[in-house]
């Protein structure tokens, strides 16, 4: 109990530079608690934000019922899906379609236990943690093939037979990809690379710069044969073939309902963050702000720009880029209010219109809790991650709303025969890159 | 590890077979863990539980239940299966017995942190010719593959 309370009183020391370092039992614990829950909500968000952004994208209104632009939509559906009746088929293997769906939602959330939010924060750090999380996310292929067999039916079997098909074809290509951006970790004095996750962003914060930049055209091709993999290996749109509704109504979890169903509905959203995740620690430089090298000109302003850690660099544009976590929470907030003077004035509408002012000014607060140093200092890193992965998870919703759906042989076509290829060829570029630059100083 | 091992032969599914053997196969990369060999526990879970095992479960889903669920699981060769259990037997219990001469080295020669480094340099470094041969022959038996699979090249 001692102890516990002495990891707490070392988080809020404002001098401690490495408060919750990875690796510390109860850290772990705090950390695991708080990413699942993080996890729920960023699902639950995503729901609603799909399917807004998919319905303005064309010009529809999207779900507007349930609270002030549909907000409780998402808890109203996670009611339904939690009442609705679980039907196991009769002619189904029941053990089998019974376990399914929580070995997708294992792998699912698994891989979360390396993936990291900052230097400090993060539920582990492992040696081998970008091969950990490939291979627990290609564990969750296991549940989708399983799912589809147990199901006994024809239109599951065959998405699960796609699915297994399509994985495993795109994991080749991803892996390529991914050993040509962990080349780039080894371009140090002593010359060893690292599979881990944390120390893969600090070799990019060692060199300055995002993988994604690295030896021009080269670090951008790798990164856009991982983009195209990671929407592969999701499922999801233009790659959902699995579960084309045009063909086969809805794939693998055809004869799911209920509970089941929303498991495989809640693995799809986590695993699509998982690898979007993979992607940002890899390319675009994990929890590192923009312009990690840059610091502008150097200011100190007194009570407000105190730095918590006193060799950090006190620049200018380090300050602007520290304010931005509150700003987004004060901008959002700000949607909120405008929304709520936008509200229809019918008595009707009254308890919404009050629901929304006060959502708008909890998350004002929250935006002002994040201007106070201390923990200004402490999220930079968890919200620059966060950002980063939010934006893939729009790049998700734009491409199912602007892509046709692939037809199988295409699918197979671009994975064998354009990614594979490139992917080898910049694998080889960028080894003979780095052996010039590191041995004959070009 | 065990109760998956012993699931896989004695279920009559197929697919239920292949499920335990994953279950085994995710075991024995907890024992790599153990043996403080993080590297060929993730390898481990990468190429078997997540790459071979999907092709079985592949092939097998397209068989037919019915017909292999009567068919006789356990053949007649008792005397020839007892006499192999029995020698496997007997070499864990030396192992077990005289461990300590055969392997007196028990402390971990390299940190854990540093594992995959040593196993990379290992093997493109002293076991170089052993790792190219044996990757030689993976590429064989790819093209054996699709020789066999397509009559017309």
């Amino acid at each position: 109990m001692g102890q516990i309370i002495q990891y707490i009183q070392s988080y809020l020391r404002t001098k401690d530079l490495t408060p919750g370092a990875a690796g510390n039992v109860f850290w772990a614990l705090v950390y695991i608690m708080l990413v699942f829950a993080g996890l729920s909500v960023a699902v639950i968000a995503m729901n609603w934000l799909e399917r807004k952004i998919l319905a303005h994208m064309q010009v529809r209104l999207g779900p507007m019922r349930v609270g002030p632009h549909g907000l409780l939509q998402p808890i109203a559906d996670a009611l339904k899906l939690l009442l609705k009746e679980d039907i196991i088929p009769a002619e189904a293997d029941a053990l089998v379609f019974w376990v399914a769906p929580f070995i997708v939602v294992l792998a699912a959330f698994t891989v979360f236990v390396v993936v990291p939010f900052g230097p400090t924060h993060a539920i582990t750090d492992m040696n081998i943690g970008i091969l950990f999380m490939l291979g627990v996310s290609s564990l969750s292929v296991l549940g989708i093939v399983t799912a589809g067999w147990a199901s006994n039916s024809h239109y599951p079997l065959i998405g699960a037979l796609r699915s297994s098909a399509q994985m495993v074809s795109y994991e080749v290509a991803m892996g390529l990809a991914v050993v040509s951006a962990i080349l780039m970790t080894s371009l140090n004095a002593e010359g060893t690379g690292t599979l881990s996750m944390i120390g893969i962003v600090q070799a990019q914060q060692a060199q300055a710069e995002w993988f994604i930049f690295k030896f021009f055209p080269l670090g951008l091709v790798a990164f856009a044969i991982f983009a195209i993999a990671m929407v592969a290996e999701t499922n999801r749109a233009p790659f959902d073939l699995p579960e084309a509704e045009s063909e086969l109504t809805a794939g693998f979890h055809t004869e799911y309902s209920g509970f089941r169903w929303s498991l495989f509905f809640l693995a799809e959203y986590s695993a699509m963050i998982a690898v979007s995740s993979i992607a940002v620690t890899l390319w675009l430089g994990g929890w590192l702000r923009p312009f990690p090298a840059l610091h502008g000109p150097s200011i100190t302003i007194a009570h407000v720009w105190p730095p918590a850690d006193p060799t950090a660099p006190t620049g200018a544009l380090d300050f602007v880029l520290a304010l931005f976590p509150g700003l987004t929470f004060l901008f959002l907030a700000g949607m909120c209010f405008y929304s709520t003077v936008r509200m229809p004035k019918h008595p009707f509408f009254r308890i919404q219109t009050i629901g929304l002012a006060g959502f708008g000014a909890a998350l004002a607060l929250i935006g002002l809790i994040l201007f106070w140093p201390p923990v200004r200092d402490r999220v930079g890193d968890i919200y620059w991650f966060s950002a980063k992965v939010a934006a893939f998870m729009y790049l998700y919703i734009w491409y199912r709303g602007t892509f046709p759906r692939y037809r199988f042989d295409q699918l197979m076509k671009v994975g064998w025969k354009i990614l594979l290829p490139i992917g080898l060829g910049v694998l080889i570029l960028t080894a003979t890159v780095a052996l010039l630059q590191t041995i004959w100083h070009l | 590890m065990l109760i998956g091992g012993v699931l896989v032969i004695t279920r009559k599914n197929a697919v239920h077979s292949a499920l335990a053997l994953i279950v085994t196969l995710l075991a024995q990369a907890a024992i790599y863990l153990m043996l403080y060999a993080p590297f060929v526990a993730g390898v481990q879970i990468i190429l078997y539980a997540g790459g071979i095992m999907v092709l079985f479960l592949f092939v097998i889903m397209l068989v037919s239940i019915e017909r292999t669920e009567k068919e006789r699981q356990f053949n007649k060769q008792w005397l020839v299966g007892i006499v192999a259990a029995g020698a496997l037997g007997g070499l864990f219990i030396t192992v077990y017995s005289k461990g300590q001469s055969i392997f007196p080295d028990r402390a971990l020669p390299i940190a854990e942190a540093q594992n995959t480094q040593v196993v990379g340099t290992m093997l493109y470094g002293q076991y170089m010719f052993a790792f190219e041969i044996a990757s030689l022959l993976l590429l064989v038996a790819i093209i054996g593959a699709v020789v066999m699979a397509k009559k017309r090249i």
